[in-house]
């Protein structure tokens, strides 16, 4: 067996406090794990422990991707714990957000990517009125209470340079002028890992990235990358109450006209039609019936109507 | 920039002969490493997060040292790594956690007999369930089976005992087991390494006795497996496996696995009593150590096997009271538990953020070919035995048509006994991916056909093995390697299990596939449908002309976002109360299912 005997001095060095921890999150696809390899690949070239950790099983899907890179004299934990992070990198501005209590309350730095993502399930939502689940939180709201925080559209300026994908290439050279490693190794190492063809593309990007902080160090205060342009998909509703409101809408069935082809009992969203024992339509789950018109629009026989009931909203077509 | 796999870099990082003997690697990459250094020389392994990496990156190294291949299943897998030890080579097979299930019957007998040349088993768990069906601790097995088991606690260790592994393997022999998490798999750090070892092959063994499992010879196995404990035990309480790490405080904590980096994070002032071997225990040196604290803590994620071992011995340790039985430790997760223990103070903690993000799970593919065979299920209103692989991503919203899902192979067999139990209204089907067809939907399907059920099979044969990330199977045509082999045809396979009704239809064809699926649920008997489309990632990105929405016809009817395909969103218009869609030009990659369920015809590609 081991033994490793230490005194208290040995101890001291190995508490992980002059461990710095970097939080690099965003969507599968848009090269989390990819940005952070470079930032450990950095790091361990300058000569610190540094471990890097991510959970990738399920990146290629579209879902949340987060990881951890850690680096110092030791490095115990592959993982930040809460409210630890120095550096929240967020490659998509939700994830941004949700990650944003692992980031240190007094002395901690945000860098957002101010693209929205906006996943699928935020798009369920059937009910008159609703508006996507998307956050409505904006990037001045946040940045003002945070200790130091830069929110820039790198998609954007990634698009300018030639390929929204080198986004996260931007983001790097975001980074690079807020930790403190040579600049030539940033892009010794960034040359390194992208494929060749495309190094010039993505030093430029990172060179964007980059002055894109002194500059806005030099206007004194990080200016906020357009939110307008990019929240976009956050148009306001029209106006309808936002608690759940009284059905303004009734599914009028006309069973003598149904000859039972059971187009709208497959359409349904909400699979609440089915044909009874006689094959004529029959609403089974009133409850569930948004009111989409789908199988209105669909049956052939007329025998559907979604019938508004304009007492209950005055909410009239809010089409462009 | 685009994202490089772990595969590519350890092409380099597997570049022999090369001087910097420090990098950066993943648990996965240092533990095929580790086994190119021991002098492997056959690895067999079917693909499971979190350990898919490991086999893929032992085939990046020479062919001449080691063969390393994808297997139909995990007992196969682990059947040709024990017939390799038999004929004299060192062999490793390689899996996830619930791949143990499937292997078990190998190596369950397996340690009875022991090893020719070296026999490691990698089995990494996912404790937190990042990517499985569930949160079963494999150290139970090394009980079961009696399999010593080291426990690596960062990329270093993962090569330095997947190394020791295989001399132990032969030292004491038996098959020995390595056993990861997740969080080892997928965690990168500096990790020294050597050459190899090129160690010779063995002579085969003729012995009978010893490796023929009939009762009288397993008889004489099982008590050459109590007496092989003993003596691991006797070498363990002496060996560098376990450390002593001697701290200024009056605590004891004895822990492994990456649990071992949370404690030395959160209480570097401990006494801890790491360990390298989690079976069988250093038992000894565990005595010694509980004399020399005041109170003993164990830490261990998941099952409390060592607690209970420890408490078996008569000592008092503290263990799952405070630290969870269940999800994946974490520094704070740790302390949090110490500071319940009384031996850490609460720390306190600024008030959080007030912030919402949508929940974000992962999504089947913008174009993926499994979505229209649940569009046409939800169509039949069937009762849907659904199996694991990137389509069980079709149980949630919006497309929500999968009934159950259970193992790996499951759908057949499940709807059988749907079948057989009678009192089903609705057409009960399975559906089930190629690789898991392969994997254990064979023996299932030829039970249906044997026992005349009256069910519907769907093949969801996307050409690859996708969830785990573009593995190649038996009916690619390609190997581990990439080189072209034999295919193999389900067609002929099925018609020569004897399904009467086979038919094959084009994914994309919604009409087609919606018209086949009723047709099969019709027929009476056992009847398949392969939906035949490759996935749109891998092998290669497919793109087709991108489609787009003609915003002014649409009337918001939302049938599109049915498909639950993550190109199609809401668009800023609005119609009758009700969002317009429209389709994000990058993600969408043609597949053209939207237009053809589009009410309005709103929805064409995008003209040149
Ligand atoms: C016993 C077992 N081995 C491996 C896995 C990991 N795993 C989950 S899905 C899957 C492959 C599925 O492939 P396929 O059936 O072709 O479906 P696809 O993902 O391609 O849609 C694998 C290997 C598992 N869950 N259980
Ligand atoms: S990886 Fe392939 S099979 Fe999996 S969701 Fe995407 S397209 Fe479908
Ligand atoms: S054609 Fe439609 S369904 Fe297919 S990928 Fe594009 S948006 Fe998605």
């Amino acid at each position: 067996m081991n033994v490793i005997e230490k005194d208290a001095a040995a101890i001291e060095v190995t508490t992980g406090n002059d461990v710095k921890n970097v939080l690099i999150v965003g969507v599968g696809g848009q090269g989390v794990i990819m940005v952070s390899k470079v930032l450990a690949l950095i790091c361990q070239d300058q000569g610190h422990n540094v471990k890097q950790s991510e959970v990738h099983g399920m990146a290629k899907r579209g879902g949340t991707v987060f990881s951890h890179v850690r680096f110092g004299e030791k490095v115990w934990s592959p993982t930040i714990p809460k409210g630890k992070a120095d550096i929240l990198l967020a490659m998509e501005w939700a994830e941004g957000l949700r990650w944003l209590n692992h980031l240190k309350k007094k002395t901690g730095t945000l860098i957002a990517d101010t693209q929205h993502i906006v996943p699928p399930f935020a798009c369920l939502d059937r009910t008159r009125g609703a508006s996507s689940g998307y956050t409505t939180q904006l990037p001045g709201d946040i940045l003002e209470n945070l200790h130091d925080g830069y929110a820039l559209d790198a998609t954007g300026i990634a698009t300018e340079i030639g390929n929204f994908r080198v986004s996260n290439t931007v983001l790097l050279g975001t980074l690079s002028a807020i930790l403190d490693f040579p600049v030539e190794i940033w892009r010794k190492v960034i040359s390194e890992m992208v494929p060749p063809a495309t190094i010039d593309l993505n030093l430029k990007a990172f060179d964007a990235g980059r002055s894109w902080v002194e500059e806005s160090r030099k206007v004194g205060k990080a200016p906020e990358a357009k939110p307008e342009k990019k929240a976009k998909k956050q148009a306001p509703a029209p106006k309808v109450d936002s608690k759940p409101v009284d059905k303004d809408f009734e599914l009028v069935l006309t069973p003598e006209w149904c000859k039972g082809c059971d187009i709208c009992v497959k359409v349904c969203p909400e699979r609440c039609l089915i044909l009874n024992a006689e094959h004529k339509v029959e609403l089974s789950k009133p409850d569930a019936c948004t009111g989409c018109r789908i199988c209105e629009w669909l049956c052939p026989d007329f025998a559907i109507d979604v019938v508004k009931d304009a007492t209950k909203t005055n909410q009239t077509s809010a089409s462009a | 920039m685009n994202y490089q796999s772990n595969a590519d870099s350890a092409k380099s990082a597997g570049k022999t002969g090369s001087k910097n003997n420090n990098r950066p690697m993943t648990g996965n990459e240092a533990i095929a490493r580790g086994a190119w250094e021991a002098g492997v020389r056959v690895g067999a392994a079917y693909p499971g997060t979190p350990s898919t990496e490991i086999m893929e990156n032992l085939a990046t190294y020479p062919v001449e040292d080691v063969k390393a291949q994808w297997s139909t299943n995990e007992k196969v897998a682990c059947d040709v790594a024990i017939g390799a030890s038999f004929a004299g080579a060192r062999a490793m097979t390689s899996m996830k956690h619930v791949g143990m299930n499937v292997a078990s019957d190998a190596f369950m007998s397996k340690t009875y007999i022991g090893v020719n040349a070296g026999l490691v088993l990698i089995v990494c768990d996912d404790p937190g369930i990042h990517s499985s069906q569930n949160e079963q601790d494999s150290r139970y097995y090394s009980r079961l089976s009696m399999m010593p088991t080291l426990e690596p606690s960062d990329a270093q260790e993962a090569l330095d005992f997947t190394k020791l592994a295989f001399d132990l393997s032969e030292q004491f022999d038996t098959p020995v087991m390595v056993r990861g998490t997740t969080r080892l798999s997928h965690t990168r750090s500096a990790v020294q390494v050597n050459e190899r070892n090129d160690v010779p092959m063995r002579e085969f063994v003729e012995n009978p006795d010893k490796n023929v499992m009939i009762p009288s010879n397993a008889r004489t196995g099982h008590p050459r497996l109590i007496k092989r404990e003993e003596a691991l035990q006797e070498f363990l309480n002496s060996s560098d496996l376990t450390r002593l790490e001697k701290g200024s405080s009056k605590i004891g904590v004895i822990t492994l696995s990456t649990a071992y980096t949370y404690v030395k994070e959160v209480l570097p002032e401990a006494n801890v009593l790491k360990l390298g071997c989690s079976y069988p225990l250093p038992d000894e040196t565990i005595k010694k150590f509980a004399d020399s604290v005041d109170r003993l803590f164990i830490v261990e994620e998941l099952e409390p096997i060592i607690e209970k071992e420890i408490l078996a011995m008569g000592i008092k340790v503290e263990g799952k009271e405070f630290f969870s039985r269940m999800g994946e430790f974490s520094p704070e997760s740790v302390r949090d538990s110490f500071v319940q223990a009384g031996v850490l103070e609460a720390e306190e903690d600024a008030a959080d953020w007030d912030v919402y993000a949508p929940p974000r799970p992962p999504v089947l593919c913008a174009g993926c070919p499994h979505i229209s065979s649940y569009m046409s299920l939800r169509g039949l209103d069937a009762r849907v035995a659904g199996d694991i692989g990137c389509y069980t991503l079709a149980a949630v919203k919006p497309l929500s048509s999968i009934d159950t899902c259970v193992a790996m192979g499951s759908s057949i067999g499940n709807a059988i006994g749907m079948a057989k139990a009678g009192g089903q209204v609705r057409p009960i089907v399975a559906t089930i991916g190629d690789s898991t067809m392969l994997h254990s939907g064979i023996p299932p399907l030829i039970d249906a056909v044997y026992n005349n059920v009256n069910i519907t099979v769907v093949l969801l044969d996307n050409h690859i093995t996708a969830m785990t990330g573009g593995q190649n199977h038996a009916a690619t045509g390609k190997n581990l390697a990439g080189e072209e082999t034999h295919r193999v045809d389900f067609a002929a396979l099925f018609e020569a299990i004897g399904v009467q009704w086979v038919k094959q239809v084009d994914s994309y064809d919604l009409g087609a596939m919606l018209q086949t699926f009723r047709e099969a649920t019709e027929f009476k008997g056992v009847s398949v449908v392969i939906s035949d489309r490759p996935c749109v990632l891998d092998p290669v990105k497919i793109r087709g002309e991108t489609m787009m929405v003609r915003s002014e016809n649409c009337t918001a009817c939302q049938s599109c976002m049915n498909l639950g395909c993550p190109a199609i969103g809401w668009s800023d218009e609005w119609y009758d109360g009700h969002h317009k869609v429209e389709i994000n030009a990058e993600a969408c990659i043609g597949c053209s299912m939207c237009a053809q369920v589009c009410s309005t015809n709103s929805i064409v590609s995008v003209p040149k």
